[in-house]
């Protein structure tokens, strides 16, 4: 294990005791601190200030179409839990913007852009499958040349800290293994963190996670403790059982696109959308122009939109994907063949939220399975 | 602007409810006042019926036979004519007797059911007469009914959305009903509009605003039998304010072959 070992020279330790510490840090240092907390019977992303905030000692149980959570006072581990419905794509790409306004002045319209100032965010206790998230969304919205960036995102990213924390163990709906995500984090944090039952092993990534761990001067962790963190990460890694078979995908799917596996589970899909909203790669929008009564006072807002919402492809005055097989096709499709020409990464980083939080419970890696197992099969074109 | 647009408010079987939405609008209604020429609304003002419209907005359903003759005046005079509420839109709650005999009700309800005149079946006024735009929703959302009033004002199409309710409840980050607690939800087949209410105070949706577009009613029923929710329960889910919606309709009972009566002259 090579990597590993080469990671484990620069390991330091936070004890627990500390934790609080880096939360005052990261306060003083002007950051806004969203880390996960429990919110109406789920795991959120919310702003925290307190370690007493971190649901420590909580278990999820998540499964195609039910989650819950339960408390385990036995529980000496802060980070037992996966990932819940809210992802980081609320804050860096938030559901709503106002863009600009238009108001009538002397008879002449003038703009004014409304776009606020993204604030200065540390994310805490992100897992592998949300760190890759947030860097295939950044394929998205930032342009490397900087001519077409989202002034917003790009921002909101440039200024933002993350501290990851590696997975111990995981819901039955994850999958990051098979997407090469997680549960380790080798890049895209600022720092890792690794837990221990009394500790967290510490390894920072970059100048600004550098920064935060020279000011808190932590001490190096033991060669043991790297170890004994390490190896229940890779443990965790090893028992995942839900699992994509990724091999040859984007052609698998692309020349399946009549494979009357889409007839058939457009009969159990509503439709509904939330396997689009809960997915932390997920970008489409739509830009929404909206007047006042008066109509001297009009905005354009941009607002979270998803394939399966039938007008998102209005297109020449009619709705292109009448049916729900041919938008179940184009989520699927999206997410697994035609993301990798777009961005050349696949569009799926394994977190199992569209599964958890479909409300019939439909499994995109069963789906992926069926096309695979009737591969070459042609129903009633989709 | 020349002419103010003349616009009339009208009622058939229906509560009030939508048109006191329209009320509802205290500080805008004053500037709609200011916009348009408020030529017939009796919950308002006690002008009469004359002349024609520029804007139509009707409430309730058709569920007499005396209502069928208004509605085509009423269509007749207008330019654009919009429903609104579930009443108008989808025949209303009062559409449940189209699942049964309205006989037996009559019966039942009045001691001399032989001066009712009723038709047997409570039906939308797309049904009828054609529509320009319906707004759905029990009652409709004063946002959106100001959305449309402004829209129609400015000749843009309404931002009114033709979604799922999961897309709101989704964007306003709220706790999902049925995969946190287990709580059927019509949310995921409901057309989106009342802000999310009921699952923002945890109630499952009561589908208000029909079915939304394009949905798949059946695949919810299917998964909620699964999940061991009771036939009834299932089948008051799906009839109460648009029980008669196309898609509803089908959902849990076998749909009236020809419902008798079936209104058009
Ligand atoms: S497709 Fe599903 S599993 Fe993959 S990243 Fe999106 S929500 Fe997660
Ligand atoms: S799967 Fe659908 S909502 Fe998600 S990015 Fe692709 S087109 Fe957009
Ligand atoms: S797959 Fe599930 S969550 Fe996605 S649209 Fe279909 S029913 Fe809704
Ligand atoms: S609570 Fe209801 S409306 Fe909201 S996402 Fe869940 S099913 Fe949809």
């Amino acid at each position: 294990m090579a990597p590993d070992e080469g990671r484990a020279e620069t390991a330091l330790l936070l004890r627990k005791t500390r934790f609080q510490d880096l939360l005052d840090h990261l306060v003083q240092a002007g950051y806004r601190v969203i880390g996960p907390t429990v919110r109406e019977g789920v795991v959120t992303y919310d702003e925290i200030h307190r370690v007493e905030q971190i649901p420590r000692g909580w278990v999820d149980l998540q499964e195609p179409g039910k989650y819950r959570l339960r408390y385990d006072k036995n529980n000496p581990f802060w980070f037992s839990f996966t990932p819940g419905p809210i992802s980081l794509k609320r804050y860096l790409f938030p559901p709503t913007q106002t863009l600009f306004r238009v108001r009538r002045d002397n008879g002449r319209p003038r703009a004014e852009a409304v776009i606020p100032d993204p604030p200065r965010y540390a994310f805490l206790g992100v897992r592998g499958c949300d760190v890759r998230a947030v860097a295939v969304q950044d394929r998205v919205y930032i342009d490397r040349q900087g001519q077409f960036s989202d002034s917003y995102y790009a921002k909101a990213r440039e200024r933002c800290l993350i501290i990851a924390v590696e997975c111990q163990t995981f819901a039955d709906t994850c999958f990051c293994t098979s997407m090469g995500s997680g549960p380790q984090v080798q890049s895209g944090a600022d720092l890792v963190l690794t837990e221990l039952p009394d500790a967290f092993v510490v390894r920072s990534l970059s100048d600004k996670g550098q920064a935060i761990v020279s000011a808190l001067e932590l001490p190096p962790a033991a060669p043991e403790q790297v170890a004994e963190a390490d190896q229940a990460v890779r443990e965790a890694a090893g028992s995942m059982e839900r699992r994509v078979d990724t091999t040859d995908i984007r052609n698998l799917l692309l020349r399946n696109l009549e494979n009357p596996r889409w007839e058939e589970v457009a009969k159990r899909c509503i439709a509904c959308a939330n396997c689009t909203m809960v997915c932390p790669t997920c970008f489409c929008f739509t830009v929404q122009e909206v007047t006042d009564l008066s109509g001297e006072n009009i905005e354009r807002r941009r607002v979270q939109d998803s394939c399966f919402n039938p007008e998102f492809s209005y297109a020449f005055g009619t709705i292109v994907r009448q049916t729900v097989s041919s938008r179940y096709r184009q989520w699927l499709t999206h997410k697994f063949a035609t993301w990798y020409d777009q961005f050349g990464t696949p569009g799926c980083v394994g977190c199992g939220r569209c599964i958890t939080w479909c409300p019939v419970g439909i499994d995109v890696t069963e789906e992926l399975q069926a096309i695979r197992n009737s591969d070459g099969e042609r129903g009633a074109s989709a | 602007m020349g002419k103010k647009p003349r616009v009339g408010v009208f009622k058939f079987a229906s509560c009030d409810g939508c048109q006191l939405s329209l009320l509802d609008c205290e500080e805008e209604l004053l500037e709609i006042a200011d916009r348009v020429e408020v030529a017939y609304f009796l919950e308002a003002t006690r002008l009469p019926l004359t002349g024609s419209f520029d804007l139509a907005l009707v409430e309730g359903s058709i569920s007499t036979p005396e209502q069928v003759e208004q509605i085509h005046d009423i269509r007749a005079r207008s330019r654009v004519l919009v429903t609104i509420g579930a009443c108008a839109t989808a025949g209303g709650i009062q559409a449940l007797r189209n699942f049964a005999s309205v006989h037996e009700f009559l019966r039942l309800v009045y001691a001399t059911p032989e001066y009712v005149e009723t038709l047997a079946t409570s039906t939308p006024i797309a049904d009828h007469v054609p529509v320009d735009f319906e707004l759905r929703g029990c009652p409709v959302n004063k946002t959106q009914l100001l959305e449309l009033i402004s829209a129609t004002l400015a000749g843009r199409r309404p931002n009114i959305p033709r979604h799922s309710v999961c897309i709101d409840c989704k964007r306003a980050g709220i706790t999902c009903l049925p995969v946190a607690y287990g709580v059927p939800c019509l949310g995921p087949v409901t057309q989106s509009g009342c802000g999310v209410l009921c699952p923002s105070y945890n109630r499952g949706c009561y589908g208000c605003f029909g079915p939304a577009q394009l949905t798949n009613v059946q695949g919810l029923v299917q998964a909620y039998r699964r999940a061991g929710v009771p036939e009834d329960e299932l089948d008051r889910l799906f009839h109460t304010f648009n029980a008669w919606a196309p898609g509803f309709r089908e959902s849990t009972r076998p749909v009236p072959k020809e419902t008798e009566g079936n209104t058009e002259h």
